[in-house]
């Protein structure tokens, strides 16, 4: 984002999470309430993208170790004559996704916990912020207006 | 794509179906299927239609409006579309040298200028990728500004406008089914009323599953996952949609529609979204979330819930079964990695089962229409041949349990329901008819009163 830039920027997917970064602008008289609000966001940022990057790193490699063991099992090799990867069908990996599923059942109530509370405290933190610099506003342009 | 011949009627019957909607009034589905044959040869544009409805259909279930429970809105999106996006993706990928979330700005402006001019040259040049366009806008950085111009699709996209139309349609369709006379006015404000609550929910629904939505295929691509909106505002447009319409159904309608409105977005909002992720009576819930919308349009003609609604109300919620359980059984790896606890996943027997059941429930419902006065005899006997037909696909894919006999039977729904519906409309009992049996049914405000009045 370029530097004279006075808004946040938003950036492509993280390869491992899936989840877009923000850059977020600091300006330079930001009051306290908005320093809040944009640590929360980066917080939550940082705390999403952690999850994530895991899990779905844990997704991948769990994954290929289920298509190898699998595989093994049916005396076949990861690649086939021609190089291909080798994979299993849709019914083979449904084990799978279930296993997966249910050993991350609790991880995900925990997140799903930490992230509503979060989601609500920064639209919460925006609102009072929106509502601020609305009053500001209307205060100036009365100012404005009376003089 | 002969699953898609084999299930779409057969191009003269599809013409008949679209005059006969149009003339109705009724949803725009139809138009779509006979799309769906000029286009079958080319893959990607079938399954991008098929995504398309899905997707409609699927947030239909999540809206609380939404008359089809889907239960997975997001999860719609084709095997082979996710792949042939996959693909493409790596392409862009490989010509677009990646910029790398930079931790401190300003000191490399010129630099990332000419980067971002790179990216833009070979995005251009990038002609091979299909959903190119989507993809290369994806591997920018975009400034986090609200532009008025963009803010209409951005709404829409949030509100998700099309499935909003497909609850609002079903609605209707609760309307026309209703044993009153047709009064415009009521009809109007109670869809424009029933399209706002679900504009409401479904932006709640957004707004609370942002991250997962990101790292699902069918949902990434959503206002909020690229931050082209902020979370205050998705919350206050829900508001503004939200509080309007259901004082509009309580007021300008009658209050019992209103309050099944707002129990529909507390549903939805409340209920499945968070349920989604702890438990597969999610599908349940969605499935009455689907069936509550046509419930609406019925009392908002007669002012009560006869047992015409209910029965509405239960076609719609069997109906969500087979559709929605077809719809995630090729969506088990999406759900899986995204935390969803959803039948396909956990219990595919039952997935299946129910699916099973519910087509089979959809036979019964379609009997007992005309013994509830609703629909003329004639009404089980001519949906016979389509209610048979969707259960025949739903004991296939209780019998196979495959990706074709699941796909199958999930584009067999998209077009069961909208014919079953307008069947069931022109078989409806005319209300003259129940005038001269001598027993109109509860109806409208003014007949009442005027028997009351001495």
């Amino acid at each position: 984002p370029p530097a004279h830039s006075r808004s946040d920027w938003i950036g492509p997917p993280d390869r491992h999470s899936h989840l877009r970064p923000v850059i977020f602008y600091v300006p330079p008289e930001e009051s306290a309430l908005e320093r809040r609000l944009r640590e929360a966001r980066q917080e939550a940022q940082a705390s999403n993208q952690r999850f994530w990057a895991r899990h779905n790193r844990a997704f991948r490699q769990e994954k290929e170790e289920f298509i190898y063991s699998r595989l093994k099992a049916k005396g076949l090799e990861m690649r086939d004559e021609s190089g291909q990867k080798a994979t299993l069908n849709a019914e083979e990996m449904a084990d799978f996704y279930k296993d997966f599923l249910s050993k991350n059942f609790k991880k995900h109530l925990q997140y799903n916990r930490d992230w509503y509370k979060r989601n609500f405290r920064i639209t919460f933190l925006m609102g009072q912020v929106a509502l601020v610099r609305a009053l500001r506003w209307l205060r100036w342009r009365k100012k404005n207006i009376e003089q | 794509m002969s699953a898609a011949r084999r299930c779409c009627p057969p191009r003269a019957f599809a013409g008949l179906f679209v005059w006969h909607l149009r003339n109705t009034g009724v949803p725009q589905v139809p138009c779509q299927f006979v799309h769906l044959d000029h286009v079958a040869n080319n893959r990607l544009i079938t399954f991008k239609y098929f995504n398309f409805l899905k997707r409609m259909y699927v947030t239909q279930c999540n809206k609380d409006l939404s008359q089809q429970a889907k239960p997975k809105s997001d999860s719609i999106v084709s095997p082979f579309h996710d792949l042939q996006q996959l693909d493409q993706e790596k392409k862009v990928v490989h010509k677009i040298s990646p910029v790398s979330p930079v931790h401190h700005l300003g000191t490399e402006t010129s630099s990332r200028n000419e980067l971002r001019e790179l990216k833009s040259a070979a995005e251009t040049e990038d002609s091979v990728i299909r959903v190119g366009a989507e993809s290369k806008e994806d591997r920018q950085w975009k400034e986090m500004k609200l532009r008025l111009d963009d803010l209409p699709g951005i709404l829409a996209r949030l509100s998700k406008i099309k499935l909003t139309a497909l609850v609002v349609s079903t609605t209707s369709a609760g309307f026309a089914m209703a044993p009153v006379p047709f009064e415009l006015t009521c009809f109007l404000l109670a869809s424009l009323g029933t399209g706002l609550a679900s504009c409401a929910a479904n932006s709640i629904n957004q707004f609370f599953e942002v991250p997962f939505d990101s790292n699902m295929n069918r949902t990434k691509n959503r206002p909020l996952v690229r931050g082209q909106i902020s979370p205050l505002l998705a919350v206050c447009f829900a508001a503004s949609c939200g509080i309007p319409g259901i004082a509009l159904l309580t007021l300008g309608v009658n209050p019992l529609t209103g309050a099944l409105g707002a129990f529909n977005i507390f549903l939805y909002t409340c209920c499945y979204t968070p349920l989604k992720r702890m438990s597969i009576a999610n599908t349940w819930v969605g499935a009455v979330v689907g069936a509550i919308p046509p419930m609406m349009g019925w009392t908002a003609a007669t002012g009560s819930l006869d047992a015409g609604a209910l029965l509405l109300g239960g076609i719609l919620y069997s109906w969500q079964f087979p559709h929605f359980n077809a719809l995630s059984w090729g969506l088990r790896e999406d759900y899986s990695r995204g935390g969803y606890c959803m039948m396909s996943v956990t219990h595919p027997g039952l997935c299946r089962r129910v699916a099973l059941r519910h087509c089979l429930a959809l036979i019964g419902l379609s009997t007992v229409a005309p013994v509830l006065d609703i629909t003329t005899w004639t009404f089980p006997i001519i949906s016979l041949p389509i209610n048979l037909y969707i259960s025949y696909l739903g004991f296939r894919f209780y019998r196979d349990a495959d990706r074709s006999s699941s796909r199958k039977l999930f584009f067999c729904t998209l077009w069961h329901l909208p014919m079953l519906l307008l069947v069931m409309f022109t078989c409806k009992k005319s209300v003259l008819e129940k005038e001269d049996k001598g027993d109109l049914p509860g109806g409208g405000h003014e007949t009442a009163m005027e028997i009351r009045l001495p």
